[in-house]
């Protein structure tokens, strides 16, 4: 039994820990601060906040799955610890949106890559949105807090056979790679980040400062979803939430209310615009929900005549950046390369193709590598983004339209993709598109990929990164936030999450929401002054005492 | 606002098969419901046979040699694509009972699908042909569907450990804990 289960002595450290699928009656919560999501910005603020005294309730729609749950089987992960069973989508079902949904969010099931917001990306945002505050030398410390906070260094372990091909490949073009720095402390190296940390190595929310905050007397409630905030005034008054069922699908009968001197959104980019929406906060210019960003993601998979494994490892420990610099920022689109670990779930419904065909690349799966390229959207006025809306049940839909724009990223990712894994000695390689198959050759992967009709639907498009709908800003007809993250037309709602971007990262975010949500949830400690506020204002929670 | 109960239908060009979609579940709604029981989750009529006649055609070359084997692999994983539905939101799995019924239903699978024969007595060329023309489609009302179709058949099947073997994924490692 592995003893670092922070959550196993939950009882012993008097934790305030509720699930609300388990309610039998409705509930009344207050606090000084309820903060609405346990993610990168949720879990961040909520140690930072408990941690200066005030009395913090974490509300989360998922359930409390710890590593003693994490089995590392994708069947059981994604049902348990994704949104919508890690296949949600876009409305026209055109790309796929993997995110967290469970305590710890993202940072549960994410791959641990850990990039500072890149210089390229604050400095556009100062000349662009006029972003005061913001730049690298502004962040830096708050970046180094949050690195020494998580364990985040370099990672000196040979990188896997997988990611090993994507540096040699890109070393033979002349194209330079970095090794990607990791927020683990005593990692395995098993492969299995995306299924939930079974040996709690990696440094997520869920075993770092969900419990600090938690050992500081805050309240966490899963199994919650957050359905709107009341507001009078320029004042929120009360968040009400509906208790989930067991399964995380349904709601049930049972609400709670929570009241607060401030609120924090942090449910990530298509969840904190959703509930604003939903709140129908004062928005007088329509800024909520638009320019949502995704890293648009295509893949490329190749064999090689060695085995790489590559469900083995840590996943994602070399990076290239050459796309991205090679180009001006708001020229064409640049992106990013990465590997992908490839587990058999995630391949088979990644392949396209049926029958046969499919199930012969599937046989390959020893033998494989897989390319990903990350599209820097949002630095260009024809890569707006999407926009987040709701249905009429008031769950979140995003739209988000592939425009020629980005196909012709698309397309130059396939080649490069293409060209680095021939170059790296595979025996073949399959550009992830309905009319891709394994080529043996450089030259026939590139007419193909040239010929490819790049369409929704027919080119798999993936995101593990939602950005934007609620961005910072100096001026309220182009924002949402302040440089404060308080919402413009709202005295005490703050938005502290990967909603505040104004444009994509252009790297793996975590990093990006752990630094600036530092800052500003340290802000709003300084603000709310809670030192000396008698006891009885610490947070309250039905049987929890 | 979007309306997600419909937005299925949202790239087909006609009405008429939106206005039929919607009478459809309205007038069979309750005989061919997406699920038969919820708990556990078993699959109704409608999305069953639709189900249990793709599979083999989706998984040829990956389910067992064995006859006996590769029907129980094929019936493993109708019931773990029911599970996996109702994994799904509320709105997602409106849209798949909507795809199941109007499958299920014998004119517009003859009109849409092509499929002559009710699901169980199709042949596999038959049922490949229409999944090839929905792949194919120029509406992306039918390329979602068999996008839909293609990652809940899969994802079922390579979920299961018994799919493992054949593709040399050891699964996970054991860790002593």
């Amino acid at each position: 039994m592995l003893t670092n289960n922070p959550w196993e002595s939950s009882a012993a450290r008097g934790w305030k820990v509720v699930d609300a699928s388990t309610l039998e009656r409705d509930a009344d919560l207050e606090a000084d601060v309820v903060i609405v999501g346990t993610g990168a910005g949720g879990g961040t603020a909520a140690e930072i906040l408990a941690d200066s005294g005030l009395a913090v309730i974490l509300v989360e729609e998922g359930p409390l799955s710890t590593s003693r749950d994490f089995n590392m089987r994708e069947s059981e992960a994604y049902p348990t610890l994704y949104q919508e069973s890690a296949a949600r989508k876009t409305k026209d079902k055109a790309i796929g949106i993997l995110q967290g949904c469970c305590v710890g969010g993202g940072t549960t099931v994410n791959w641990t890559s850990s990039f500072r917001t890149p210089d390229t990306t604050l400095a556009y945002w100062h000349r662009t949105y006029g972003l005061e505050g913001f730049t690298s030398g502004d962040l830096a410390p708050w970046f180094a807090r949050m690195e020494a906070r998580l364990g985040v260094a370099p990672w000196t372990v040979p990188p896997n056979a997988n990611n090993e091909a994507l540096a040699r490949g890109a070393a033979k073009l002349g194209i330079s790679t970095t090794a990607i720095q990791r927020n683990v402390k005593g990692c395995w190296n098993l492969g299995y980040c995306g299924m939930g940390c079974p040996t709690n190595a990696k440094q997520s929310m869920l075993i770092t400062t969900v419990p600090a905050a938690l050992d500081r007397g805050a309240t966490l409630v899963t199994r919650a979803r957050a359905l709107e905030f009341a507001h009078r005034g320029d004042r929120v008054t009360a968040l009400s939430c509906a208790a989930m069922d067991a399964g995380g699908v349904h709601t049930t009968a049972r609400r709670l209310s929570i009241r607060a001197r401030a609120f924090v959104a942090a449910g990530g980019a298509i969840g904190t615009p959703a509930l604003l929406l939903r709140s129908r906060v004062p928005d007088p210019h329509g800024i909520v929900g638009k320019r949502t960003f995704l890293h648009p993601t295509v893949v490329s998979a190749a064999v090689m005549p060695e085995q790489i494994d590559p469900f083995a490892g840590a996943p994602q420990t070399v990076y290239s950046d050459h796309f991205l610099e090679a180009a001006p920022l708001d020229g064409p689109i640049g992106f990013k390369l990465e590997a992908a670990p490839a587990h058999p779930l995630l391949m088979a419904t990644t392949m396209p193709g049926r029958g046969r065909a499919h199930a012969s690349a599937m046989r390959e799966l020893p033998h494989l590598h897989v390319a990903l390229a990350l599209l820097r959207d949002g630095f260009h006025p024809d890569s707006s983004g999407g926009s987040v809306t709701l249905d009429d049940s008031g769950a979140p839909v995003l739209d988000y339209p592939l425009t020629p724009f980005l196909w012709d990223g698309v397309r130059r990712a396939f080649r490069a993709m293409a060209e680095i894994q021939f170059a790296a000695g595979a025996a073949t390689v399959t550009p992830i598109h309905d009319d891709g198959a394994a080529f043996a050759s450089l030259a026939a992967a590139r007419s193909a990929i040239d010929g490819f009709a790049l369409a929704p639907l027919a080119t798999p498009v993936v995101s593990a990164h939602v950005m934007g709908g609620c961005p910072l800003g100096p001026d309220p007809a182009h924002s949402a936030v302040d440089t404060s993250g308080r919402y413009h037309h709202l005295a005490n709602l703050h938005v502290f999450d990967g909603s505040l971007f104004p444009t994509s990262i252009g790297a793996n975010p975590q990093m990006s929401i752990y630094g600036i949500v530092a800052r500003l949830a340290t802000d709003l400690a300084t603000a709310l002054s809670p030192r000396g506020r008698p006891d009885g204002d610490r947070a309250r929670a039905p049987g929890s005492d | 606002m979007t309306n997600r109960r419909t937005f299925l239908f949202a790239g087909i060009a006609g009405a008429g098969a939106l206005a039929a979609a919607g009478w459809l579940h309205n007038k069979r709604g309750a005989s061919q419901a997406l699920f038969s029981t919820t708990s556990p989750p078993i699959l109704g009529p409608d999305a069953f046979v639709v189900v249990t006649a793709v599979t083999p055609v989706f998984l040829e070359g990956a389910l067992p040699d064995a006859s006996a084997a590769a029907s129980t692999a094929v019936r493993q994983t109708v019931v773990n694509v029911g599970i996996a539905i109702a994994g799904l939101p509320p709105a997602a799995q409106q849209e798949l009972a909507q795809l199941f019924a109007l499958l299920g239903f014998a004119p517009a699978r003859t009109a849409l699908a092509r499929v002559a024969s009710p699901w169980p007595e199709a042949r596999r060329e038959e049922i490949a042909a229409f999944l090839e023309n929905w792949r194919t489609s120029r509406f992306l009302l039918f390329r979602s569907a068999y996008a839909a179709l293609h990652q809940l058949v899969f994802a079922a099947w390579y979920g299961n450990p018994d799919s493992w073997p054949a593709i040399g994924y050891p699964g996970p490692p054991d860790i002593a804990r």
